[in-house]
């Protein structure tokens, strides 16, 4: 195992390539097959993998570990770290280990909080915020320090990113957290799913008047929606997730049987909006527990072949 | 203030049933402001207990006695003599209240008959709202007075995360998000810039991460 390269997401999206990045989740189990089997529906088709970091507040393989698995695969992967479980001392220590074994992408989030999850009776950490995280990480790399001020032997040369949800309230605070995020070191942004577009279009014109879309590359977040009720689940019990009744009209609308086929063209139509609006570098794919789509979508919205880098 | 909330009658029943004679011990300050362990908690507690017992057909000594403050050694020393009497003491105070006293009767057993919940104030009649989670160094001009330590589920301190919906925690409907809170409160003061400012990482050695904490106030020690 080498010490990491220079990201491969980073030299795409520097090259002004339309970015594709899918998520991946870890088992709830010990078996590396698993994420292994999720990384060959993905390989080829996306520049970049995201592993969630106990996603939803249930247990799972760890990101560091699965994003081992993805890379000795020749995958490229984003480690996703939440601030929910470790403390300053324990995320430093993660960001280090992880960069020893060529992980060379890393999401900063606060983590959905563990009253969610399967253990809700554990403690939570919050010792430090998500922006203060992108701080930190960017800290390791520029600075070449530790956050006491200590000088590294070698730092961990993350390529960062951070999430934003350009659907949460109050919208007219959105703009100003997405340039709090850039300013303490985001380099790129994968949003929350999109089903709303005139309200994405919005978010990002109030970056774009900011100036935050020249120093940031936005990734816009897709689901393929399955059913209508599918839908109609994420949209009153997922916090953050905003599904316009006209998208649940389609689905439902949709002919018996074809309910998942109208959401992977409700997907293929987002993709294509996101391609055309200005300041959008990229869409990210989070197709949960349903890997195998990746490959379809990125086909017919005509995003293959994937760049390749020497 | 110090809110609490009375333990069951089946767990405080549990508790007392080896002493048969017992002290119920009220405190006049804090958890008698929010109906815990004042007075008249001690006299209704003392009641249901008697017919809990007096239903399975044990006899239980019961003594009441409620001083004004459990936490202060001035007011503690008034029930040395109703603990003397008794086998044990059900205390009614917050935990402050409950291990001063046992610190000052070392030979009786200190039992506590209340929940210590949260700091925190009257929101409406028979509702108790935290605000204050006591972390040693207060943040609350930044941010317009709502405190993002104790009211954000995420501690965040450059909030608000994605989940807020509608002014609401994503975490529980009831609860209103800190950050919608502190936005719309410093709309009003003309200072939401303060927001755009990065916040720095938080030290949290003021507050009990560091241990049990003490407060030496020099100019008070004679």
């Amino acid at each position: 195992m080498n010490m990491a390269k220079q990201s491969r997401l980073q030299q795409i999206l520097a090259k002004g390539h339309f970015a594709v990045t899918a998520e991946c989740g870890p088992p709830r189990g010990a078996n590396g097959e698993v994420i292994r089997q999720k990384g060959r529906l993905l390989k080829g088709y996306v520049d970049a993998v995201n592993v969630t970091d106990n996603q939803t507040a249930i247990v799972r393989m760890s990101s560091i570990a699965a994003c081992v698995h993805l890379r000795q695969m020749g995958l490229e992967p984003i480690m996703q770290l939440v601030t929910r479980d470790r403390n300053r001392i324990a995320l430093q220590s993660d960001i280090m280990g992880a960069y020893s074994l060529d992980i060379n992408n890393i999401l900063c989030l606060s983590g959905d909080h563990q009253t969610f999850g399967s253990q809700p009776e554990a403690l939570n950490v919050y010792d430090i915020d998500s922006v203060q995280l992108l701080h930190m990480v960017r800290g390791l790399r520029d600075e070449g320090k530790d956050m006491s001020g200590f000088e590294l032997d070698t730092p961990p040369r993350m390529f960062i990113g951070a999430a934003a949800n350009p659907f949460a309230d109050p919208l007219e605070y959105r703009a100003v957290r997405l340039a709090k995020k850039v300013e303490a070191g985001a380099d790129f942004i994968q949003t929350q799913c999109i089903y709303n577009l005139p309200r994405f279009k919005e978010w990002v014109r109030m970056a774009r008047e900011e100036g935050l879309t020249e120093k940031v590359h936005i990734l816009g977040g897709v689901t393929p929606l399955k059913s209508a009720r599918m839908a109609e689940y994420m949209a009153k019990s997922v916090p953050g997730i905003d599904i316009p009744d006209s998208i649940i009209e389609r689905l439902k609308s949709a002919p018996k049987g074809k309910a998942a086929e109208e959401g992977l063209n409700i997907c293929m139509e987002t993709i294509d909006e996101l391609r055309q609006i200005q300041g959008v570098h990229g869409v990210h794919i989070m197709a949960i527990e349903n890997e195998g789509k990746v490959a379809e979508i990125v086909g017919a919205a005509g995003l293959m072949p994937r760049p390749e880098f020497s | 203030m110090i809110v609490g909330e009375q333990k069951t009658l089946k767990e405080i029943k549990h508790m007392v049933a080896q002493y048969p004679k017992l002290l119920i011990l009220g405190c006049g300050t804090c958890v008698k402001t929010c109906f815990a362990g004042g007075e008249d908690e001690v006299a209704t507690l003392a009641s249901a207990l008697r017919l809990a017992f007096k239903k399975e057909g044990k006899q239980l000594e019961i003594q009441e006695l409620t001083v004004e403050r459990q936490c202060e050694d001035e007011f503690i020393q008034e029930a040395a003599e109703a603990v003397a009497r008794n086998d044990a003491v059900l205390s009614l105070a917050c935990g402050a209240g409950v291990q001063d006293i046992a610190r000052r009767f070392d030979r009786v057993p200190v039992l506590p008959g209340v929940n210590t919940t949260f700091i925190g104030v009257l929101e409406k009649p028979g509702l108790f709202t935290e605000e204050c989670s006591s972390c040693g160094d207060c943040v609350l001009a930044t941010f317009g007075a709502v405190c993002p330590i104790t009211r954000c589920a995420k501690k965040l301190l450059n909030g608000p995360c994605g989940g807020s919906r509608e002014g609401k925690c994503e975490i529980n409907p009831d609860i209103d998000c800190a950050w919608q809170l502190i936005i719309e409160r410093l709309q009003k003061l003309g200072q939401l810039d303060n927001l755009r400012k990065y916040v720095s990482a938080r030290s949290w050695r003021s507050g009990n991460a560091v241990g049990p904490r003490k407060l030496l106030r020099e100019d008070l020690v004679v």
